[in-house]
């Protein structure tokens, strides 16, 4: 086999190179098919050739269901461009389907005239059957709207591997190699990144190993040598901030934001969680991180995690509790604990689609009104939502500057696909990031459990092993000053005053709101969350079409930046897309007295740029 | 006591050290606040030994932490003035096992009652004595609901009328002590509100034992549930119907010393000494350090009138402790590795520069 260079695409005798701005493709297969994998290794390939890439994955709910089924089908979204990207793309350019369960979930997202490439091989009666299709579709003219491309994909990667020693099992499992070996051909990728990753995944296994990189090649040299594909593509680098990267999800860099909070208070972490589905890989990342002195306790339940984190707060500790919806809704009544003693404590909840158990791995931002209200009683908190996967960084440290500095929790809203969704994230330095001061009591002269610092009302933080500061703290409303517990009604009236104030203060901590665009006028579409990438998207489409429309985000939910209510009222109309039925819009239209409109949508997906921008023509035009 | 060594790092597994604190007195554990018990209930004698043994432990005062869940037991932490948590119902354990797993210098208790560790906060007491933390957990057990005024709790005997069981109950009660045996706890003991002598033992080895230590209290709730425990506990009946525990002893009970207990095929019988040829050789020794839990089961199961209560230290075994195991996990981690750096995770992956 002849050695794969990695210069063909610059090399002069390939001709039929066609430049390209921005690419997305999806792979598509079986969950037993590896196309996680596929996906994040072009990813990885497409960063570090210097791409601006996004990336999403569609992951079945069910582990493993039945073999070539639809609800088996798992999928991987990546986007990759030679300008900033915002989102991993409306709609795919390129769809791998692997089988026909695949194709038959995804083609409906494929444009006429993209890009189809089909394992033929799997196209066989029983699978047909599997995904409920009448007639072959590779026969029957039904894809005659896309360019199809027939790959026997599974006897072309064991032809490949017939002398590799491996059973057929193990055989079939390399096809997915074999694929992104024949997209890395046609995306003009070098297969470096994803060799050198072969090697240290199965470096312990020779055989396993060799095989992986044959199909990987085979797949590459297939596209170079068969006549099949007339053109392969070319997309060069990004111009990016310039800087040192890497590609991260969102859930890794709220992992990583949450360490380096640690490390900034100089305070321990202490990460109370119970698995669940898409908070999980948080609790995954802390556990691995020991040598940090974080420490990660799986919980037996929801509440006994967020119990734990609150316990870990009272010691001094940075106590810390993560879920995604239903969990939040059995911790309510311990951050209601948590506002009355007025610990630290910061609790992530990455978003699913809801009511109920929903849809576990889809997306949703349908919490908030629960993270605002959800608990008895008037229990306010801060929260605060990242705006993209890399963001998730930065308002994880965030969370706990506010948490700390104001003795209170703060919720953490972060959403399925922030935390599953990846991108380039500029390494931060270390040095630049400002120190966060626990700020102890340690006087016992002056110590009262419930007196207030005046600027923020925080109250001090006086923590066991603190000689002479010993006292009572609990969830039985509490006397001013003192902290005994008291059933005076005044008291009550200026305490509930009190705790709401200081969440208030909170504004005077967080920066404006900036628009992007005109100052004033026209129309205004506001986000939060994860709806950044789709806004930023659709309003600079819809300037260049010389559009009066502005975008503007906020990461801060509770309280909101205080120049927020006048930045609206400068614009002629506001627009808020959410994936929900319209929950934040509630809030600002009865905090401000301003009639917005919403965009809503909740179908366990992301905003399309396409969905933003048709909303945009209606309202304007 | 063993004390294990493992891989290089002393795991300490033996009973700790225990010494009176010459700086301080029962007195420097009373806080100013209204103790708002019910008079004669029977949380006012826990409270009494609870304050007195403090200061006979050797621990700084700033070093001991009392948290507590919701109703009547979990008011104590008000009355010590020592650090204090008052939390929500049911949820005492967790708070601990985040204090004690973050911050495991700090001697934390907990006080709980019979529906708040094992009703509503039953999963924790589950997962907290299977891990083993080394927490000291007293439960007041008064087999009611006394904060809600009187409805039957899950330790209340089958059939009891309440307010809430105007007909009597038709669920079965839990033993405390066999689900605490039953989820792996390391030491299990029982005291009753006004055997003093007894309780302040409990509790001193409760104190002593490294990991999660289980006490049950009898307690009287003189106004929903009076009486409940007077058949066996009454002072002129006591000696005959409950038997005291003691390690390595034989199992004699009895005003005259003349009742012991058996092992009989798979379970315990009373016997009466010098009758059928009956001696002491015959009986049961008690054997708290036993791995083996069938014995404390089976005792955990006694009830008057077809048994003694037995009261006193059924089970006190030593294995390492979750907090023990966490930062010895943690230490070895950074031997091996190093201590972390920012950087390198930030870095993790495949980095790009662009210029």
């Amino acid at each position: 086999m002849a050695t794969v260079t990695t210069k063909e695409s610059e090399s002069p005798e390939h001709q039929d190179i066609l430049e390209l701005e921005r690419v997305t493709i999806r792979f598509a297969g079986d969950s037993g098919d590896g196309m996680q994998l596929a996906g994040t290794q072009f990813t990885k390939t497409s960063a570090v050739i210097g791409n601006d890439i996004s990336t999403f994955p569609d992951i079945p709910a069910e582990i493993r269901a039945p073999q070539g089924s639809l609800p088996g089908v798992s999928g991987f979204q990546v986007s990759f461009s030679s300008q900033d990207i915002f989102t991993p793309g409306d709609q795919p350019d390129v769809l791998v389907a692997m089988n026909p369960a695949a194709l038959k979930t995804n083609l409906g997202d494929l444009p006429r005239g993209g890009l189809l490439v089909v394992n033929e091989n799997e196209f066989n009666e029983g699978n047909l059957k599997k995904a409920a299709y009448a007639s072959n579709p590779l026969e029957d003219g039904s894809l005659q709207a896309y360019r199809v491309y027939r790959v026997p994909i599974s006897t072309l990667n064991s032809g490949a591997l017939k002398d590799s020693g491996l059973t057929p099992v193990q055989i079939d499992r390399c096809k997915n190699m074999f694929a992104l070996g024949l997209m890395f051909w046609m995306y003009s990728r070098p297969l470096e990144t994803t060799l050198h990753w072969i090697d240290e995944k199965f470096g312990k296994n020779p055989a396993v190993c060799e095989a992986n990189k044959t199909a990987l090649k085979s797949g590459y040299h297939f596209g170079e040598t068969t006549e099949m594909f007339a053109t392969h593509y070319h997309v060069p680098k990004a111009k990016l901030k310039p800087g040192l990267y890497r590609n991260i999800t969102g859930n890794e860099a709220t992992a990583l934001g949450f360490i380096t909070a640690s490390k900034l208070a100089g305070r321990q972490l202490f990460y109370g969680s119970y698995p669940i589905t898409p908070a999980s890989d948080v609790l995954h990342e802390l556990s691995r991180f020991k040598r940090f002195g974080v420490k990660t306790f799986q919980a037996e339940d929801e509440i006994a995690a967020v119990g734990a984190a609150i316990g870990a707060s009272f010691g001094g500790s940075l106590g810390l509790t993560g879920t995604s919806g239903p969990g939040l809704a059995l911790k309510s009544e311990a951050i209601g604990l948590a506002v009355m003693v007025e610990l630290p404590l910061v609790i992530m909840d990455v978003q699913r689609a809801g009511p109920s158990t929903g849809m576990p791995t889809k997306t949703e931002q349908a919490d908030l009104l629960q993270a605002m209200f959800g608990r008895n009683g008037e229990s306010p908190v801060a929260i605060v939502a990242p705006a993209t996967a890399s963001d998730c960084f930065n308002m994880a440290v965030e969370a706990w500057r506010i948490a700390i500095k104001y003795r209170t929790p703060v919720i953490f809203l972060s959403d399925a696909y922030l935390g599953m969704g990846s991108e380039p994230w500029l390494v931060p330095d270390i040095k630049s990031l400002p120190d966060i001061d626990p700020n102890f009591a340690t006087d016992p002269a002056t110590f009262q459990p419930y007196a207030r610092d005046p600027k923020t009302l925080a109250r001090p933080w006086g923590i066991p092993g603190t000689p002479d500061l010993e006292h009572r703290i609990g969830g039985l409303e509490k006397s001013d000053i003192t902290g005994n517990v008291s059933y005076d009604p005044a008291n009550h009236d200026k305490m509930v005053h009190l705790r709401a104030a200081k969440i208030e203060r909170i504004a005077q901590d967080i920066p404006d709101v900036v628009v992007d665009g005109d100052e004033s006028g026209g129309l205004l579409v506001l986000g939060w969350g994860s709806t950044y990438g789709v806004i930023t998207t659709a309003v600079q489409r819809a300037r260049a079409q010389g559009k009066r429309v502005s975008a503007a985000h906020f990461r801060h939910l509770n309280p909101l930046p205080p120049n927020l209510g006048d930045v609206l009222r400068r614009y002629d109309q506001v627009l808020l897309p959410e994936i929900n039925l319209g929950q934040m819009r509630m809030l600002l239209r009865a905090k401000f007295l301003l009639d917005i409109e919403g965009l809503n949508k909740v179908s366990g997906r992301p905003f399309t740029i396409a969905e933003v921008e048709r909303k945009i023509a209606e309202m304007i035009g | 006591m063993p004390v294990r060594e493992d891989k290089g790092s002393v795991m300490v597994t033996a009973e700790r050290g225990t010494g009176p604190n010459p700086a301080l007195t029962r007195k420097d554990f009373v806080t100013d606040q209204e103790v708002r018990w019910c008079p004669g209930c029977g949380d006012y004698s826990i409270l009494a030994q609870t304050q007195k043994i403090m200061p006979e432990l050797g621990i700084p005062r700033e070093n001991i932490v009392f948290i507590s869940g919701i109703g009547c037991s979990s008011r104590l932490p008000y009355y010590m003035n020592t650090y204090g948590f008052h939390s929500i119902h049911g949820r005492a354990p967790t708070i601990a096992s985040g204090l004690k797993a973050s911050r495991p210098e700090l001697s934390v208790w907990v006080v709980t009652g019979d529906g708040d560790a094992l009703s509503i906060g039953g999963n924790h007491i589950l997962h907290v004595l299977r891990r083993n933390m080394d927490l000291q957990i007293i439960l007041h057990n008064n087999e009611i609901y006394g904060l809600t005024k009187g409805q039957y709790s899950p330790t209340s005997e089958l059939g009891k009328r309440t307010k809430s069981s105007p007909y009597g109950t038709i669920d079965a009660p839990l033993h405390p002590l066999s689900v605490a045996i039953g989820a792996e706890a390391t030491f299990v003991a029982r005291a009753i509100d006004t055997d003093a002598q007894l309780m302040h033992h409990c509790l001193e080895r409760a104190y002593q034992h490294r990991g999660a230590s289980f006490v049950e209290v009898y307690q009287n709730c003189n106004i929903f549930n009076d009486g409940t425990f007077r058949d066996f506990a009454a002072k002129e009946v006591r000696a005959d119907r409950t038997i005291t525990l003691e390690h390595g002893k034989p199992m004699i009970y009895g005003k005259e010393k003349d009742k012991g207990l058996r092992f009989n095929g798979m379970h315990i019988e009373v016997v009466e000494i010098g009758k059928d040829g009956i001696t002491e050789g015959d009986l049961l020794v008690h054997d708290e350090a036993r791995p083996d839990p069938t014995i404390a089961f089976l005792l955990s199961r006694m009830e008057w009138p077809e048994y003694p209560v037995p009261m006193g230290v059924f089970r006190a075994v030593h294995r390492p402790t979750y907090d023990a195991l966490m930062t010895k996990q943690i230490e070895d981690v950074i031997n091996a590795e190093g201590e972390g750096e920012l950087r390198d995770i930030f870095l993790e992956g495949d980095t790009w520069t662009v210029e």
